[in-house]
């Protein structure tokens, strides 16, 4: 008897074998020998990862329990190889030409490189698979425990079983799944590894059927005869059950994660898919040989409650064929890790490609995305998702091992995964089929698949109660899940598979015509579609244009109007009546350079190389395209930038524009203000001049007065003419200030005495405080006196009472110096306030001793100079005026 | 008979200067300094020819204008108007506004005074 401990040790010794082919046939593809691994064999024996342990060890109990029922599982891969090559060439062909690395890859490709629609995939192809490793890994510790139950030992707990494999099945696929990132996704060392794992599985069946045949019956003839009669009664060959399942398995051969990978993303020559096509079968009908006469043994020799499942095992085992039992076990071990392995490693791709990276990419968009970083990041999370892909697997297997049979959960796995065929054949032959209908469609069907299969196959859990099973959700019975409508088909299978495929594809078609494809998706589908067109459009292939394909083209990127003109223009140059030209070299030339205008002639050549033909973008012709486009985008943002400044420029030219009209409109006023404030003493001096001159006998006295005139007009003008110019000196800020600091007493003192003989001469009253007045100021005194003389005189003019009093109080207040200035008169009405600072009004003239109006406007250009301000604060009691002196510029009181 | 002159111009020492002017001549001259009231006086003296400032403190020497042309019986009074602004807009205006004649501060006493003996014939 073989022992647990030697059945590990075997498994363990094969798994190394595996490594060393893996690692061997790497390093031998890189250097080029045994050219046998590039044959179409080894592809070849690669698609028979499709014969999973379901397969190898279910295959017996499906037959023992439905007869040929298990025919269909073989017969519907075989008519897909035989009978639609051409559909699995096409395939291959598009996943050469685009560089499709999954078959979410393929999907989002051919819809616009739909980033949602790979998401979707992706998570439909993980639901889908998830039970499948699952299944994998039961047929593994059921394996284990026949073994071990046989010698006797205690049973290891399955749990731990399952766990030990799903890990080394994890870093098997780990360590060479992702053992460097190419391109292509192709693995070398896998592929070899899982093509030694199918012979060893052929070789582990056939033996077991020989044995059987000639070992324990005696030919051929002797094991059909031990067949129970029930077996073939039982089994209700052609029925619908029976074409589902040849429908299912045909659809899961191309929809299948892992088949995609194997046919598709692992295929190095188109060629070698001529082999498979018939050698495949081949693998396939002598991999279904000895079912039968397994099963018809088991039935016959082993007892009535014997799994059948497991027959292929316990069979040998039964006749004490230790050597012939082990190889078997070998054999569904085999079935079963090279499924999870191709599987994890197709899951991982889709699952990093399509969630990881994106996501990555998103979140850090500033990143150079050539780096190594994402190479890095690429890596860690295949691994992980090989992981995650491994351990979900595992998960679901705790939670539902044990539970229905294993071609029931196989069955339902592929179900799932076939809700992509209608959005795959649809990309493939239908120009109309859109982005949005795939997405529906697989939805849909998802939906579908999930409600009338997927959950009450685990007897609803949690989502579903027994009840809701029975009679529908809130007791609708036509909504029950495995009788919607009530149509009444009683296979749960037959009945998932035609709602969820029905509907799907009706969604899928219905959803079609609903849209419009967009431009890129109307590029790709010429490209999936014409794939096998591939002759440049220089040489003259146009037979894979139509006409409308340009005309499509040319309006997106010409316009509408602009298109039709050109193709109305081809058409008449062709000598056409009908609007349309026909789709001449010449023409596509023509459009080429129509379009290089638009986008450059890297980008034209690329998609009129797609648009006619499918001609393969070359990597060059892409990195020029890409060019173009930076330089174009770089160019338009310099020009964006070159008109921002020049808006900007415009508005500050605007804004001086404007600024200096206003200046010059001042400045004219002012000249004007200015002419007639000159004229007018200068008339007087003329006139009186002018009589002067005439000698006419004037009395002495008369002479003088007019003499005193002449002069005083002329101090006038003089006085005028410094007011202006001192004005504007101090308007400019051009002022020169003599600052020093003083007493401001001695300030006050100054420009009263210079007002004092007025003062006197209308016997007016002056008051000030003496003792606030003791604060030394850092200012200019002669302007400051000044401004203050400027005010004195004012009121003492102005103020209109007898006697007039002019009071000039100082003190602090806020930490500034005030100086105010007032008088007993009726002050100044509030509609004047206004336009008593005012340059050469009525009113500052009135107010101004002695100028022309220009005192008030001076006084307040002074003070604004040294650091304050002065403002009419005139109450009902009389004309004030108050000046504000910073204090930092005023020190503190001179101690007496 | 003196014929009679009326000036209204608010700046003393020019009313001074063409008074003596005037007087000299042997016109008799009456002066008004200030805007309001201008056109009343005017009309109490109606006098035979009028010399009118532009510039006034409390009226526009055209408003004046207006109101003297209003005035019943001196539709046709000569009119002469002074400006300091010297400005062809002011001319032009003082011409719509029904002025005898114009003439820019400062001013040749001869000039003025041949303008004046020329208006009053």
């Amino acid at each position: 008897m073989i022992s647990f401990n030697v059945l590990v040790s075997i498994c363990l010794l094969y798994v190394l074998g595996l490594f060393a082919v893996a690692y061997a046939a790497e390093r031998w593809a890189e250097t080029g020998r045994f050219a046998i691994l590039r044959s179409p064999l080894i592809y070849t024996l690669s698609i028979s990862v499709y014969c999973t342990a379901w397969t190898f060890y279910g295959a017996v109990g499906s037959a023992a329990r439905n007869g040929l029922e298990f025919v269909a599982i073989y017969l519907g891969p075989t008519l897909v190889f035989v009978g639609w090559w051409w559909l699995l060439h096409k395939l291959v062909r598009i996943g050469r030409v685009q560089r499709i690395t999954s078959i979410a890859d393929l999907l989002s490709s051919r819809y616009g490189k739909s980033g949602g629609l790979a998401v979707l995939v992706t998570v439909l192809a993980v639901v889908g698979t998830t039970p499948y490793i699952a299944l994998q890994l039961q047929s593994m510790t059921l394996s284990f425990a026949v073994f071990t139950t046989a010698t006797g030992a205690p049973a290891p707990s399955p749990t731990v079983t399952a766990f030990y494999v799903a890990a080394g099945l994890a870093v098997f696929t780990i360590i060479f799944g992702t053992r460097n990132l190419d391109a292509n996704e192709r693995h070398h060392g896998v592929v070899t590894a899982i093509a030694v794992e199918a012979v060893v599985k052929l070789a582990a069946l056939l033996s077991v059927g020989i044995f059987v045949v000639w070992g324990v019956a005696s030919g051929p003839a002797d094991i059909f005869a031990r067949m129970d009669p029930e077996l073939l009664q039982s089994s209700q060959v052609f029925n619908t059950r029976w074409l589902t399942l040849n429908f299912l398995s045909a659809c899961a051969i191309i929809c299948l994660p892992r088949m995609f990978q194997v046919i598709v993303v692992e295929n190095a020559n188109e060629r070698h898919l001529a082999t498979a096509s018939w050698a495949f079968p081949l693998y396939l009908f002598l991999m279904s040989l000895f079912v039968l006469p397994i099963a018809i043994a088991g039935q016959s020799i082993l007892a009535p409650d014997a799994n059948p499942d497991l027959f292929v095992l316990t069979v040998p085992l039964d006749q004490g064929q230790q050597t012939l039992a082990t190889l078997a076990f070998l054999g569904g071990f085999s079935s079963a890790t090279s499924m999870v392995i191709v599987a994890s490693i197709a899951l991982s791709t889709m699952m990093s490609n399509h969630i990881v990276l994106p996501l990555w990419l998103r979140m850090n968009a500033s990143r150079n995305p050539a780096s190594d970083d994402v190479r890095d990041l690429l890596l860690r999370s295949r691994r992980l998702s090989i992981a995650v892909v491994v351990a979900l697997g595992y998960v679901y297997f705790q939670f539902n091992g044990g539970t229905g049979a294993l071609a029931s959960i196989g069955l339902i796995a592929f179900l799932g995964v076939a809700q992509v065929l209608p959005a795959l054949l649809g990309g493939l032959f239908w120009h109309s089929a859109t982005r949005p209908a795939a997405i529906a469609s697989i939805c849909t069907g998802f939906f579908i698949w999930a409600y009338t299969l997927f959950i009450p196959s685990f007897g609803g859990a949690a989502l579903m109660g027994p009840e809701t099973l029975q009679s529908g959700p809130f007791g609708i019975l036509w909504l029950a899940p495995q009788n919607l409508l009530g149509v009444g088909i009683t296979d749960p299978l037959v009945h998932a598979v035609f709602w969820s495929l029905g509907l799907n594809t009706l969604v899928f078609i219905s959803v079609s015509l609903l849209t419009t494809p967009s431009a890129i998706e109307r590029l790709q589908s010429v490209q999936f579609i014409n794939v096998f067109g591939q002759v440049s459009p220089r040489r003259g292939i146009t037979r894979n244009t139509t006409i409308e394909d340009l005309l499509v083209l040319a309006q997106r990127i010409l316009g509408r109007e602009e298109a039709m003109t050109l193709f109305k223009a081809q058409a008449r140059h062709q000598g056409k009546d009908s609007p349309l030209p026909d789709a001449t070299n010449e023409l596509i030339a023509t459009l080429e350079r129509e379009i290089a205008g638009s986008v450059g002639a890297a980008a034209a050549h690329a998609m009129m190389a797609q648009v006619t033909g499918g001609a393969e973008i070359s990597f060059e012709d892409m990195i020029a395209v890409a060019d173009e486009t930076a330089q174009i985008m770089e160019y338009s943002a310099r020009l964006e930038t070159q008109s921002k400044e020049l808006e900007q420029a415009a508005v500050q030219l605007r804004n001086a524009n404007a600024k200096l009209t206003e200046l010059g409109a001042q400045k004219d006023t002012f000249l004007s203000q200015v002419s007639h404030e000159l004229r007018t003493p200068m008339t007087s001096i003329r006139t009186f001049s002018e009589i002067l001159q005439d000698g006419d006998t004037l009395d002495p006295e008369q002479l003088n007065h007019f003499a005193t005139i002449i002069h005083s007009e002329s101090i006038r003008l003089t006085r005028l003419l410094d007011d202006i110019l001192d004005l504007s000196f101090m308007e400019n800020g051009r002022v020169q200030l003599n600052l020093e600091t003083v007493p401001l007493h001695s300030i006050i003192d100054r420009a009263l005495a210079t007002t004092q003989a007025q003062a006197n001469e209308l016997g007016a009253v002056i008051r000030r405080n003496t003792t606030a007045e003791q604060v030394t100021l850092y200012t200019d005194p002669d302007r400051l006196s000044q401004v203050l003389i400027n005010l004195v005189t004012n009121a003492l003019k102005h103020c209109g009472t007898t006697p007039p009093e002019v009071s000039v109080l100082s003190g602090l207040h806020m930490g500034k110096l005030v100086i105010t200035v007032a008088d007993n008169g009726k002050g100044i009405s509030e509609d004047d306030i206004d336009l008593i600072f005012e340059k050469f009004s009525k009113l500052s003239k009135k107010f101004t001793s002695g100028s022309a109006g220009l005192g008030l406007p001076i006084s307040r250009e002074i003070v604004k100079n040294l650091g304050g301000t002065l403002v009419y604060a005139g109450s009902s009691k009389g004309a004030v005026f108050r000046i504000t002196l910073p204090l930092q510029a005023a020190e503190t009181p001179v101690s007496a | 008979m003196h014929e009679r002159v009326l000036l209204i111009e608010d700046e003393p020492h020019i009313v001074e200067a063409l008074s003596f002017l005037l007087t000299r001549e042997g016109l008799s001259v009456s002066t008004h300094a200030d805007g309001s009231n201008a056109a009343e006086t005017a009309a109490r003296l109606t006098p035979d020819l009028v010399i009118l400032d532009v510039m006034l403190p409390g009226k526009s020497g055209f408003d004046i204008l207006n109101e003297i042309r209003g005035t019943e019986g001196m539709a046709d009074t000569p009119v002469l108007m002074l400006t300091a602004k010297g400005q062809s807009r002011d001319r032009a205006a003082a011409q719509a506004a029904g002025a005898s004649m114009f003439m820019t501060k400062p001013f040749s006493n001869r000039e003025i005074v041949a303008n004046i003996k020329a208006l009053l014939e």
